[in-house]
C-alpha cells in the first residue's frame, strides 16, 4: 500500500495547477469522535450498552412494525425475518437471516437511519435491543441472549460466506 | 447545401432498411422522426380555445414580450417534460424520480431533470453549517468548510451517473411497457466541477496501511458506503458545481462525491465525512442492497463499475411512427469502463447490424449520442442497439445476461433493449 500513497502525491505534484491552498482545519481526536459513527464488522465503533430480544420486541412493535410488518415479514418496507439459512433459487430471500453477512450491519443501519421519521432517535440500549430481537426472530440467537459491543461482532450470520467480491480484491 | 443522392445512397446496408450512418451528412434527405403522441385537449381547454391564429402573423409579433427573469424556466409548452416520480410510498423520502430520456437530446441532462434516488428525502442543508471531515488512517484529520473548498483548484468532467438499480424491470418475466425514461431513466449526464479528491487526501496524509474509505452523506439516515482508496485517489472529485451552477439540493448540495463510471450510490450526495480505513464497513447498502444474488445462491458484491449500455430513445415506446419514410434512429450509449467505441443497430431483431454514427464529443464515462438513418418500409421491425466500449466489452443480449445472472439479482441490468414496430407504427418493448 505504500506505493499507493506515493502515487497520490505524485499525481498532485505532476500537475502544478493542483497546488493545494491547505485550508483543512486540523481536528482533535475528541472532535473526530463527534463525527465518527461507522460501525465495522469487527465491532470497531460500537458504543457501550446492551439489550435483549424481549425489550427489542416491544420497541420493534412501536418503531418498526408499521413499515416492516408485525413479525418482520415486510409491508411497505422490506422483509427482515426469514429462515436462518443462505438463499437458494427456490427461496431467494434477502431477509436478515438468509442474506445479511454481518450482524454489525443491523446495528449500524438502525442507529444511523431508522426509523426514517426520526433517525438517530434511538438510544444505544434501544438499538442493541432491536438488533437482538431481529437476530432472535431470524433464529440466529436465543430469546434470552444479550447483545452488546462484546457479543454482537461474534454473532455468526448464516450467509457470512455468500458473497463474491467483483470490482475489488479481498 | 443540397447534394443529389444516388440510388446507392438509399440502398440499405443492413436488414430492415438501415442506411449508412453518413447519409444525413449529404443533406437533402427528407427526414421524419417518431413523435410523442399529442396529448388530447381537455374539455376546459377546448371550451376556451381561442380563434385560429395564422402562423404567418401570430400575436406575439405585435406586442412587447415577457419580462426578464432572474432564473429562466422551460417554455410553458414543455411543462410535460418532467421527472416521473415513482415509488414514493411509505416512508415519504424513499423512492426515485426518472429522467425523461425520450424527451431529451444531446448528452447533457438538464440539472432539474437529473434522476433522483433518495433513501430518506432531500436534506435542507445550510452550506455555512456543512463540513467535510476527513479522518481515520491519516496523518492529520481535517475539517473543510464549503467556503474553503470553493477556493481549491478545480477540474470539470462530463460524466454519467447511473443508479445500480436502473433498468431493473428488465429482469421481469414480461417486458414492461413504459416510456424509455420510466424504465431506463435512473441515469443522467452532467458536467461536474470540483476539487480532485486526491488533493484533499494528500493534504490529510494517507497512512500506508489504508485501503478503503467510508463515505457518508449528510441526509437523514447518514447514508454510508465503503469504497476502495485506490479509485478515490485516482479520479474521484468533490463536486461543487453541476452544469455550471452549484449542485442542486436533490443532487447533493452543497457537495457531492463523484466517482466516475461507478454505480450511483457510490456518488454520495451531501457528502460530509470520509473515513480512511483498512477494511470495508459492510454497510446495509453494500450487503443487503446493491448486491446481486446469482442462481448459485452466492451474490455479487462491490459491483461498482457500470458496464456498457445503450438505448434507442427515438423511436421508442410511447412515440408513434408516421408511415413509411426515412427516420433517424437516435439513442444514448455509455460505459463505466471508458469511451464508447461503437454502437451497432439492428432493424431485424439482431439478424444484421449497421454501425451508428457517434456524435462528438465521445468522452470517457459519459453519455454518447448515436444516430443512424433508417428507411422504414412500413413492415414490422424489431430495433436493437448494441454498445461496445473501448475496453472491448460488448453489451450482452438479454438471454445471455439472464443465463449468467438469473433473475433475482435486481441490480446492474444492462442487456440489449428491443423495440418492436408493427404495421400501424405502434412501438412496444419486446424480448427478442
Amino acid at each position: 500500500m505504500f506505493g499507493l500513497v506515493i502515487a497520490v502525491a505524485a499525481a498532485v505534484a505532476a500537475d502544478g495547477y493542483l497546488m493545494a491552498p491547505h485550508l483543512g482545519k486540523p481536528m482533535s481526536a475528541d472532535e473526530v469522535s463527534k463525527w465518527n459513527k461507522t460501525i465495522f464488522p469487527d465491532g470497531q465503533g460500537l458504543p457501550p450498552g446492551r439489550g435483549d430480544a424481549k425489550d427489542g420486541r416491544v420497541l420493534y412493535a412501536q418503531k418498526c412494525a408499521s413499515c416492516h410488518g408485525d413479525h418482520g415479514e415486510g409491508a411497505t418496507a422490506e422483509e427482515l425475518v426469514g429462515e436462518p439459512k443462505p438463499p437458494t433459487p427456490d427461496n431467494p430471500s434477502k431477509a436478515i437471516g438468509s442474506y445479511w453477512p454481518f450482524a454489525t450491519t443491523i446495528f449500524d443501519f438502525i442507529s444511523r437511519s431508522m426509523p426514517p421519521s426520526a433517525p438517530g432517535s434511538l438510544s444505544a440500549d434501544e438499538t442493541y435491543a432491536i438488533t437482538a430481537y431481529l437476530l432472535a426472530a431470524n433464529k440466529i440467537i436465543g430469546e434470552n441472549d444479550v447483545i452488546s459491543a462484546e457479543t454482537l461482532p461474534k454473532v455468526k450470520m448464516p450467509n457470512r460466506n455468500g458473497f463474491i467480491w467483483i470490482d475489488v480484491k479481498k | 447545401m443540397s447534394v443529389k443522392l444516388s440510388k446507392d445512397d438509399l440502398t440499405p446496408i443492413a436488414g430492415g432498411g438501415l442506411l449508412h450512418r453518413r447519409l444525413f451528412l449529404k443533406g437533402g434527405v427528407v427526414l421524419a422522426t417518431a413523435q410523442a403522441i399529442a396529448r388530447p385537449l381537455r374539455a376546459e381547454e377546448t371550451a376556451t380555445a381561442p380563434p385560429p391564429v395564422d402562423p404567418a402573423d401570430p400575436p406575439w409579433l405585435h406586442e412587447t414580450g415577457g419580462p426578464f427573469t432572474g432564473y429562466g424556466t422551460p417554455s410553458k409548452y414543455e411543462k410535460y417534460v418532467v421527472r416521473n416520480i415513482g415509488g414514493n410510498r411509505t416512508p415519504a423520502g424513499e423512492g426515485v424520480s426518472w429522467t425523461p430520456l425520450q424527451d431529451l437530446e444531446g448528452i447533457v441532462t438538464p440539472s432539474g431533470l437529473h434522476f433522483e434516488r433518495h433513501h430518506d428525502g432531500v436534506p435542507a442543508i445550510d452550506p455555512t453549517l456543512h463540513r467535510l471531515v476527513i479522518h481515520g488512517l491519516v496523518r492529520q484529520p481535517l475539517e473543510y468548510t464549503v467556503e474553503s473548498l470553493l477556493r481549491y483548484p478545480m477540474r470539470s468532467r462530463f460524466l454519467f451517473i447511473e443508479c445500480g438499480g436502473n433498468s431493473n424491470a428488465g429482469w421481469h418475466q414480461e417486458p414492461i411497457q413504459r416510456p424509455v425514461g420510466d424504465f431506463h431513466g435512473l441515469v443522467s449526464c452532467s458536467e461536474w466541477t470540483g476539487v480532485p479528491l486526491s488533493v484533499l487526501l494528500d493534504e490529510a496524509g494517507v497512512d500506508s496501511k489504508a485501503s478503503w474509505v467510508i463515505a457518508e452523506g449528510g441526509d437523514a439516515g447518514l447514508l454510508n458506503v465503503s469504497l476502495p482508496l485506490s479509485k478515490l485517489a485516482d479520479d474521484a472529485m468533490i463536486a461543487l458545481y453541476q452544469n455550471g451552477e452549484r449542485v442542486r439540493p436533490e443532487n447533493g448540495y452543497p457537495i457531492r462525491l463523484i466517482v466516475p463510471g461507478w454505480e450511483g450510490i457510490t456518488n454520495v450526495k451531501w457528502l460530509r465525512r470520509l473515513q480512511v480505513t483498512d477494511q470495508p464497513a459492510m454497510t446495509r447498502n453494500e450487503t443487503a442492497k446493491y448486491t446481486e444474488l446469482l442462481p448459485s445462491g452466492k451474490a455479487r458484491m462491490f459491483t461498482f463499475v457500470m458496464h456498457a449500455k445503450s438505448l434507442i430513445t427515438s423511436p421508442s415506446p410511447g412515440q408513434k411512427m408516421y408511415g413509411p419514410n426515412v427516420y433517424e434512429i437516435r439513442g444514448l450509449a455509455w460505459s463505466g469502463r471508458g469511451k464508447i467505441a461503437k454502437v451497432d443497430i439492428s432493424a431485424d431483431g439482431g439478424h444484421s447490424w449497421a454501425e451508428a454514427d457517434l456524435q462528438d464529443p465521445v468522452l470517457s464515462q459519459c453519455f454518447t449520442r448515436f444516430r443512424l438513418p433508417w428507411k422504414w418500409d412500413g413492415q414490422p421491425a424489431i430495433l436493437k442497439s448494441r454498445a461496445t466500449d473501448e475496453s472491448g466489452y460488448v453489451q450482452p443480449e438479454r438471454d445471455v445476461l439472464v443465463k449468467e445472472r438469473g433473475r433475482e439479482g435486481y441490480f446492474h441490468y444492462n442487456a440489449i433493449v428491443s423495440w418492436a414496430i408493427d404495421e400501424d407504427g405502434e412501438i412496444t418493448h419486446v424480448y427478442a
